[in-house]
């Protein structure tokens, strides 16, 4: 693998996940429990789609095959995308989605601060736009899974079950392979497992508070980032996102 | 015969935000270069946040703008470093936000006081509002909700 495959390769992950968590909260438009609810979880997927469009347009730029973000997004199949399976899980009910985005959002926030301080240039600009938003983000949803899980018996119940559910999705955004490995040697990506250790500590804080209980479980599931083996999951997701262009390829307005 | 600068800057302060006319494009503090290229002129523009669908807009907006001055080659150039940051704002955006009904931001992290009567019993409703860049928060005292320009 040459550095510029890496790089490329690296590139889909960061957009990929972004695009496809975008997609997944954007599901709630109009479905939320409660407006306020609907607006924050549409603004955050806007957040996430925004910077896609930044992440999937490097991707491009540093592929050199004239593919845009666009293209990246809605002419690829499951095999093609590089998210992580936690991103691609379902909604669930409101408590699962927030605790898959709390899950998200703990790692977002340490991957984008040390991407702030990458030797890529193009990419440190990136991260340090995207971690604003993604302060904001992280705030609400431990916010959030600490309201519902030191809450009443039933958001209690629901938030220890979607954690159980979704805990097994955690290890593969801290599992390095060579393109992580690669891209750390050279400055441009953080250590994952160092990263390991903050999220920890922030996430083991929030479920005290949340007086939810970390599974005893160290079980991983993996094949998302390297596309290896999506969930089945993602590619009904594709059905609706890429819908239009399946329909009607090539539309454009 | 290419306009001054200092000019064009004057003519794109009259240039409204798209989703509070209030304020510019300037006041915002999203206009970050202006200068001559030969011929074209070209404008740095940085988004307020990543996926703000008024981001194209304004680059529609300024186009226009120029054009109606009698600027014909203008080229728009998207800058996100530094990001944007709500330091950037113009005390004249400052103020208008307030007369408008939106508490300006604050380095406290919620605003400084009610917009409408300016009473400081507040309390947030979420943190996020009808756009990407505000927050929704409720005066105690009269109890009108309002939008709060949050920091970044």
């Amino acid at each position: 693998m040459t550095d510029r495959d890496a790089l490329f390769e690296y590139l889909l992950r960061l957009g990929d996940n972004t695009l496809v968590l975008g997609h997944r909260v954007s599901e709630w438009c109009g479905h939320a429990p409660v407006l306020e609810e609907d607006i924050a979880l549409a603004n955050t997927a806007l957040d996430l789609i925004g910077q896609t469009q930044m992440w999937l347009g490097l991707a491009g730029d540093v592929e050199g095959e004239g593919r845009s973000a666009d293209d990246f997004a809605m002419l690829r199949d499951v095999w093609d995308f590089r998210n992580l399976l936690l991103v691609e899980q379902p909604n669930g009910d409101f408590g699962q989605t927030m605790m898959r985005q709390c899950l998200f959002d703990a790692f977002h926030f340490d991957l984008l601060s040390g991407l702030a301080g990458s030797t890529d240039d193009r990419i440190a600009a990136i991260a340090a736009k995207a971690l604003k938003e993604v302060t904001y983000h992280v705030d609400r949803s431990s916010e959030t899974v600490i309201g519902l899980g030191d809450g009443t018996e039933e958001s209690h119940r629901r938030m220890q079950a979607a954690l159980d559910l979704l805990w097994p999705y955690v290890g593969e955004m801290f599992m390095p392979d060579a393109v992580d490995t690669a891209l750390h040697e050279a400055g441009i990506a953080p250590d994952l497992p160092a990263l390991r250790a903050s999220f920890d500590t922030r996430i083991d804080e929030i479920l005290r508070q949340a007086t939810l209980v970390r599974p005893d479980n160290a079980y991983a599931h993996s094949g998302g980032k390297t596309g290896v083996r999506h969930s089945e999951h993602l590619g009904h997701l594709l059905t609706q996102m890429q819908w239009l262009q399946r329909a009607y390829p090539g539309a454009a307005w | 015969m290419t306009p001054d600068v200092a000019l064009i800057w004057t003519w794109l302060d009259e240039v409204p935000d798209p989703e509070i006319p209030v304020i510019s494009v300037v006041d915002l503090g999203i206009v970050r270069d202006v200068s001559w290229r030969d011929e074209t002129l070209e404008i740095a523009v940085t988004p307020t946040y990543s996926g703000c669908p008024a981001t194209s807009v304004i680059a529609m907006d300024i186009e226009t703008a120029l054009y109606d001055r009698g600027v014909r080659n203008v080229r728009i150039k998207t800058q996100i470093a530094p990001p944007w940051t709500t330091d950037w704002l113009s005390d004249k955006g400052r103020a208008k936000l307030r007369d408008y009904g939106i508490a300006p931001p604050s380095p406290a992290g919620g605003p400084d006081a009610c917009p409408r009567c300016g009473s400081t019993d507040l309390s947030r409703v979420s943190q996020f509002g009808s756009t990407p860049c505000k927050a929704h928060w409720r005066c105690n005292t009269c109890l009108e909700p309002f939008d709060y320009f949050k920091c970044i």
